[in-house]
């Protein structure tokens, strides 16, 4: 039986890998002195991409100081919402399973800065910084978390559904996987369409072992479709590491024909090269993988701990070594575009943001209860409840 | 039709707490209780049942996923670490997999217990549960079969489970020939229903109410028992209207009970146990009794398990009911996730039903 043969050698210790190369920051080509907008900075991605059927992109990244504050305060703001969400759930107002990206931010930021609005972007369950990526609102964010009317689906969907249709953003699904093949005819439409935009559909490490991904992979290379496969790997399906599910966890590989790339997920600038190139690569050839090496700090929901099939040293190793948000951090100190007070305040004035935003989405109301049966089918067609306590139910038609 | 009467005279009402979730087996059957019980709940039952599985069967495996450390309800907690990793593991995160190997495996003779995380879940599973599970036998003309399939996964409502993990999908497989459906009610009932299901040489989905996983406490013998499949139970005796449900349904029935009782309503409440193939016997004399009939499950009402009820029982009772019967379930909408209360067969719901039946 191929448990028996769990390899615990190479597996664990990939994880916490020593970034200290990378952050120990080259001197940037550029001057320092000045840091307006127009500087550009030059450096390196923390590891080299590894490819598979492709030539990689290259290591060195450019950037502007403003991206690399911009970089900060996104994913300041996202870490602190997902904070802010675990407390409101544990206070039990939001209800229904809720998951949390925190330590996978980089994905969402690096991504969104390499592509445009009009590109689409399809996910599971995990899906709040996406939204806040896409342009959603936190107010939006917290509302829909709540179950309130001000929520992005109208308080209809809850943590799992978050959606946004005018920034390209196809949701927030509930089923692990089976986003994949959506992606695939979001992408097909798109190439019908001739207007040169990709789809972003992704999946975590657990969700590579579905069948329908697979399914997925062969339709988006036989018809060539604008389809990036975006592996967040995150190293647990839900409480299963990723070495005991896949035989193969070299995710980036497993498209066979399709070519891959394996990305550091914890370094936006990585994300954000890997993007940009995927995209241009996807409007050339068609699809193509990216696995983003990831690492999420929470448990799989909220409830599951998250320590009970891995080590608190894992977690916190991860966290001190590779974490996404810290290492913009050291980019903007060693760069001196602004001092570690700045930067806390920065994060004060975030969190401050955010509790307005929970105080706000506290006081929008809860959607009304003739919600419950409209946009079962198109308006108009439905069913709709009346008599004692709701006991009857009719047909309407249109 | 006689073992249904024996049963009427031996059941006396007592169980269910004050609390809506903790239903409980009223036992006072003596042979289910040779020696006293510790006081478990459901999920502990579950896992006491999976111990004995597998201690009985050395051909017996539990698989799905995150089952070897416990599984997200802990029901399999401990049998990785007693009965090794080659016979309880966890498989990656692919449904229609997970059913598919049980297939096979229970082909050779196995006996395949497969944990679908949540009944949601099971989707992606449907195609090998309906083609290939459920008509291996006859198929093959009896040459293969997979008998030792239980699909173990819960079900239903849990108050806060939104679209994704509430619903009750019963109805699907009790369409299909060739598979069981069986829903317990209370930690003993899941034992002893386990058991049998995991033994029974036909391929069974087995729903369990993850609202009672932690709520439903009862005394559970712990030794080696087995309920009988197809056989549903007069849980409450009555005389005005026969009330049918399963699982955690029966909680929420039995309260509507109490309450129409104090209204001078004797209600019969009946727990089916079996859906498929269920036991038309024990509801059929029941309604000759009554001459009323309510069916109540949190799936939708369209489609659901209570529209076969009802016709059979119309077909076999017509000339002695005394009002159409009634059928309180879940509204045909999703599962909400903020509207759960509206959207579920409640207490009141079923009290305003059972009075105007009554009163027809």
């Amino acid at each position: 039986m191929a448990l028996s043969r769990i390899a615990s050698s190479s597996s664990r210790s990939h994880l916490i890998k020593p970034l200290t190369t990378a952050l120990s920051l080259r001197r940037p080509i550029s001057s320092l002195s000045s840091t307006d907008d127009t500087t550009t900075l030059t450096f390196e991605t923390s590891v080299p991409f590894t490819s598979h059927r492709c030539d990689p992109p290259s290591r060195t990244v450019e950037t502007t100081p403003k991206e690399l504050l911009s970089f900060f305060r996104d994913m300041a703001l996202m870490r602190r919402m997902e904070i802010a969400a675990d407390s409101l759930y544990k206070a039990k107002l939001i209800r229904g399973f809720c998951h949390l990206y925190d330590g996978q931010e980089a994905v969402a930021v690096g991504m969104e800065a390499a592509i445009t609005k009009k590109d689409c972007i399809i996910t599971a369950y995990r899906d709040h910084c996406i939204f806040l990526g896409r342009g959603g609102t936190l107010l939006e964010a917290f509302a829909e978390l709540m179950g309130r009317k001000g929520g992005c689906s109208k308080g209809k969907g809850g943590s799992m559904h978050f959606y946004k249709k005018e920034g390209g953003f196809y949701g927030g699904h509930g089923i692990v996987g089976a986003q994949v093949p959506l992606g695939c005819g979001l992408a097909f439409a798109q190439k019908y369409s001739k207007d040169e935009n990709v789809t972003f559909a992704l999946y975590g490490d657990g969700a590579a072992n579905q069948g329908q991904l697979f399914e997925a992979l062969n339709m988006a290379a036989l018809w060539d479709l604008p389809a990036i496969f975006v592996c967040e790997n995150n190293h647990y399906g839900m409480g299963t590491a990723e070495w005991r599910a896949a035989k193969s966890p070299a995710y980036y590989k497993r498209g066979d024909y399709v070519p891959g790339l394996k990305v550091d997920g914890m370094d936006a600038f990585a994300v954000k090269q890997a993007c940009k190139f995927a995209k241009e690569h996807a409007l050339k050839n068609g699809p193509i993988i990216l696995e983003m090496d990831t690492y999420r700090y929470h448990g799989h929901s909220m409830s599951d701990p998250g320590s009970t099939y891995r080590s608190r040293d894992e977690i916190s190793g991860v966290r001190q070594e590779r974490d996404p948000v810290e290492r913009i951090r050291k980019l903007i100190l060693s760069h001196e575009l602004a001092t570690e007070k700045e930067l806390k305040d920065f994060e004060k004035e975030v969190r401050k943001e955010v509790d307005e935003a929970i105080a706000k989405a506290k006081e929008s109301p809860m959607p009304d209860p003739s919600e419950l049966f409209t946009n079962v089918y198109v308006k108009g067609f439905g069913v709709e409840a009346y008599g004692a306590d709701r006991k009857e139910v009719r047909a309407v038609l249109p | 039709m006689a073992s249904s009467l024996r049963r009427y005279g031996r059941r006396a009402v007592s169980m269910c707490r004050t609390r809506k979730p903790a239903f409980s087996t009223s036992c006072d059957d003596t042979s289910l209780l040779p020696q006293s019980g510790t006081s478990i709940n459901l999920f502990s039952a579950i896992n006491q049942a999976l111990h004995i599985a597998l201690e009985t069967d050395s051909r017996a495996y539990v698989f799905g996923e995150d089952v070897s450390f416990g599984g997200v309800f802990r029901c399999t907690t401990g049998l990785a670490d007693r009965f090794g990793k080659h016979r309880v593991f966890n498989t990656p995160l692919c449904e229609q997999g997970i059913v598919g190997f049980g297939v096979g495996l229970a082909a050779m003779g196995n006996r395949a217990i497969a944990e679908i995380q949540f009944a949601d879940y099971i989707y992606p599973a449907f195609d090998q549960i309906v083609n290939e599970a459920a008509k291996f036998r006859y198929r093959s003309g009896n040459q293969f079969n997979c008998g030792g399939l239980t699909i173990r996964a819960p079900y239903g409502a849990v108050g806060h489970g939104g679209h994704y993990h509430s619903q009750s999908p019963e109805a699907f497989f009790c369409h299909v020939p060739g598979i069981k459906v069986v829903i317990p009610r209370s930690p003993q009932q899941a034992k002893g229903l386990l058991l049998s299901c995991i033994r029974d040489s036909n391929p069974i989905v087995f729903f369990e109410p993850k609202w009672l996983y932690r709520l439903a406490v009862e005394e559970v013998p712990e030794h080696d028992y087995m309920l009988p499949l197809s056989e549903a139970e007069v849980i409450r005796e009555g005389s005005d209207i026969t009330l049918v449900g399963w699982g955690a349904q029966l909680s929420i029935m039995e309260e509507a009970c109490l309450d129409a009782e104090k209204d001078g309503i004797s209600c019969e409440l009946i727990d089916l146990k079996t859906l498929i193939p269920w036991d038309k016997e024990t509801v059929e004399a029941s309604v000759r009794k009554t001459g009323r009939l309510l069916i109540s499950h949190e799936a939708p009402v369209t489609g659901g398990f209570g529209a076969e009820i009802s016709a059979s029982i119309v077909e076999r009772c017509f000339l002695r009911l005394e009002a159409p019967v009634a059928r309180i379930c879940g509204l045909d909408t999703p599962f909400p996730l903020v509207f759960e209360t509206f959207y579920l067969p409640t207490k009141n719901k079923i009290l305003d039903a059972i009075k105007s039946t009554v009163n027809y």
